[in-house]
């Protein structure tokens, strides 16, 4: 990394998202309670960089996402970008700020107006940010980028139904280029598409990143992805971080009992290693977030909890040059 | 010379659609374009037109008025023989002529008021849904009251309150015909605020008024037409019901609805005096359907 690139893009410190969702449902009046989608998440993110975030379904990972956008205001904590703490910043900030930090949608379909053609989807960002472009310089723009993208421009007055998933991803990251951003945040952008497709889809991401000098947070389900196009992978669950890692760290040494739970979970691509292979099946449910354990959230399922894991206050620390753990043990 | 022309008009045409395939489109151009494919609904829209146009010009061109009665001529059929093209009611009025009249009367409260409930429904139901919440809780509560209110007796005290005038008959069916439209419209846009392009739009920074106009409306036209094509016949009738009670337009003056129901009377002994209202009134409903079929299918991308 060059020297510039040590002052982080991005830095997320104590982000909290809290919802108020219905009482025990005995009365209409009940006392709301509070569901802790994220938790008190920190990490920073330098230009260029990519940043993977896994965990089970429901652990906050988009909703954290969605945080960083300001599309789910958060509860508590700091955004700061490129220096400007977003989280006490107006409505004129965030307009300004989402020039910079596009958004990549986990349902490509679903993620397109049905009624907008290509051309339109593509250049509407352009229309809201750089109105004072012509009608003819929009579409330049946006033919240029769908070349970019591997679409071709015989599509520029198609609708989004007439395109297959991998086709709709490609639209979808058009319209996140267009404006040249420097962040794009990716919600499980291949988890809905084909295996094939999920390839090629990825090294376009890359392909872009490097050309662009992108920075990505990349959420995803599966590890094998997020190995592949991560540089630093942080661990969630149940809307904590458990583990913050450069990738080979976290790979050849997981710090954290649930982060080796997910990794011992991967296929290995040999029938012969595979079938010796132990998986460390974790026991139990998921805890409710509205009521998560004390201490550490994990012990309810660690194989490794003791006592003190239920008592002690949980922070990510420090453990080796390359990683961070959030486990008293490691 | 004959075949390099044509080939070169091959080339030209070639070009014009390659231009045209990478030019941008709207969905509007589309949508024009794919409603006058659409044979059914053209028909109906010139009938419509000329339907429109007779109910207008007709009453000038033609020799008898609507209120006078011709003594040599009561109660006829229809017949070429005279100029009663339409035979003559029990009064000996030409049918014809009221007919048109009355057209004039319907078509006027079919389009006014269902425009002014299908506008009012859509930008209250839109707004409930999209706002959600308490602005939603207490918007719908007022559309709950507003069916709660027995029309009649509203429309009744309006009258006798205002005088009988025919903006207050559009007035009074407008305001008792716009909740659907707006229970309708807010489902849809509480399904449609959740969909991942909203959110993408907000993700890129679109502008709330500009959400409501470019992503929510246009994917609530479909239904919202299909409302439309429901709310005019209703609405027309309505201003039926209202002038048969002495509430809506009076006599000599009348409107398909009056007609229909004096036809109705005398259907044994005289079934024209029915049947030309009530043929005009099925054609013109008929065609406002095909005309709302067309557009739905015009303004659904996925039917290209």
């Amino acid at each position: 990394m060059s020297e510039q690139s040590k002052q982080p893009i991005l830095s997320v410190r104590d982000v909290k998202v809290h919802f108020q969702v219905k009482g025990d449902g005995k009365w209409p009046w009940s006392a709301k309670r509070t569901l802790k989608a994220v938790d008190g998440v920190s990490f920073d993110l330098y230009a260029g960089e990519t940043l993977g975030v896994v965990g089970e379904s429901g652990c906050g990972k988009s909703t954290l996402s969605r945080a960083i956008l300001n599309l789910i205001p958060a509860t508590a904590g700091e955004i700061v970008w490129m220096g400007k703490d977003l989280t006490r910043g107006t409505d004129k900030d965030w307009h300004a700020v989402r020039k910079d930090i596009q958004m990549i949608f986990q349902d490509p379909l679903a993620s397109l107006n049905p009624r907008m053609t290509v051309a339109h989807i593509i250049g509407e960002p352009l229309r809201v940010h750089k109105p004072e472009l012509s009608e003819a310089e929009v579409m330049k723009r946006v033919r240029a980028m769908m070349a970019r993208v591997g679409l071709r421009e015989q599509m520029i007055n198609r609708y989004p139904h007439e395109f297959s998933g991998g086709q709709c991803q490609r639209i979808g990251i058009a319209r996140a280029l267009i404006l040249e951003p420097k962040l794009i945040i990716c919600d499980e952008p291949v988890s809905a598409l084909d295996v094939s497709i999920q390839a090629q889809i990825i090294n376009l991401l890359k392909e872009l990143q490097r050309e662009m000098g992108l920075a990505l947070i990349f959420i995803a389900h599966d590890l094998a992805v997020v190995k592949h196009i991560s540089d630093r992978i942080l661990v969630m669950y149940l809307g904590r971080e458990m583990e913050l890692a450069q990738k080979h760290a976290l790979y050849d040494a997981p710090a954290h009992p649930y982060t080796r739970a997910l990794l011992s979970a991967i296929p290995i691509p040999d029938p012969k290693l595979e079938k010796g292979k132990v998986i460390q099946i974790l026991q139990g449910d998921l805890p409710s977030p509205i009521n998560p354990p004390s201490g550490c959230v994990f012990r309810t399922r660690c194989p490794q909890a003791e006592a003190r894991c239920g008592t002690e206050k949980i922070q990510l620390r420090r453990i080796s040059e390359q990683s961070q753990s959030s486990c008293l043990l490691a | 010379m004959m075949q390099s022309k044509q080939k070169a008009m091959t080339a030209a045409l070639d070009n014009g659609l390659a231009d045209a395939a990478v030019e941008g489109r709207s969905l509007w151009r589309d949508a024009r374009l794919r409603f006058f494919r659409n044979k059914a609904a053209v028909l109906s829209l010139i009938v419509l037109a000329f339907i429109t146009l007779a109910c207008v010009f007709g009453p000038m061109l033609l020799p008898h008025t609507y209120e006078d009665t011709d003594w040599d001529a009561m109660g006829i059929a229809p017949t070429l023989a005279n100029t009663h093209w339409f035979g003559t009611d029990a009064l000996g009025r030409d049918l014809l002529v009221r007919c048109l009249i009355g057209g004039r009367i319907s078509l006027m409260v079919g389009a006014l008021a269902t425009i002014a409930s299908v506008a009012l429904g859509i930008v209250w139901g839109a707004t409930a849904g999209f706002m959600g919440g308490k602005v939603d809780a207490l918007m719908m509560r007022v559309v709950d009251m507003m069916y709660a209110v027995p029309y009649l007796l509203i429309a009744i005290l309006m009258v006798t309150l205002l005088g009988r005038d025919f903006y207050l008959v559009v007035l009074t069916i407008t305001v008792f015909s716009w909740m659907d439209m707006a229970r309708v419209v807010r489902g849809q846009t509480l399904a449609i605020k959740s969909k991942e392009y909203v959110e993408a739009a907000h993700a890129i920074g679109v502008s709330t008024p500009k959400i409501i106009f470019r992503h929510i409306v246009p994917n609530l036209l479909g239904i919202v037409v299909i409302y439309t094509t429901v709310t005019v016949p209703g609405v027309i009738l309505t201003e039926s019901v209202l002038s048969f009670l002495g509430l809506g337009v009076q006599e000599p003056m009348t409107s398909w609805g009056v007609l229909i129901q004096d036809g109705a009377g005398v259907m044994d002994a005289s079934p024209w005096i029915l049947l030309f209202p009530a043929g005009l009134l099925s054609v013109t409903l008929y065609c406002a359907n095909y005309i709302g079929d067309g557009l739905r299918d015009a303004l659904d991308p996925k039917d290209r």
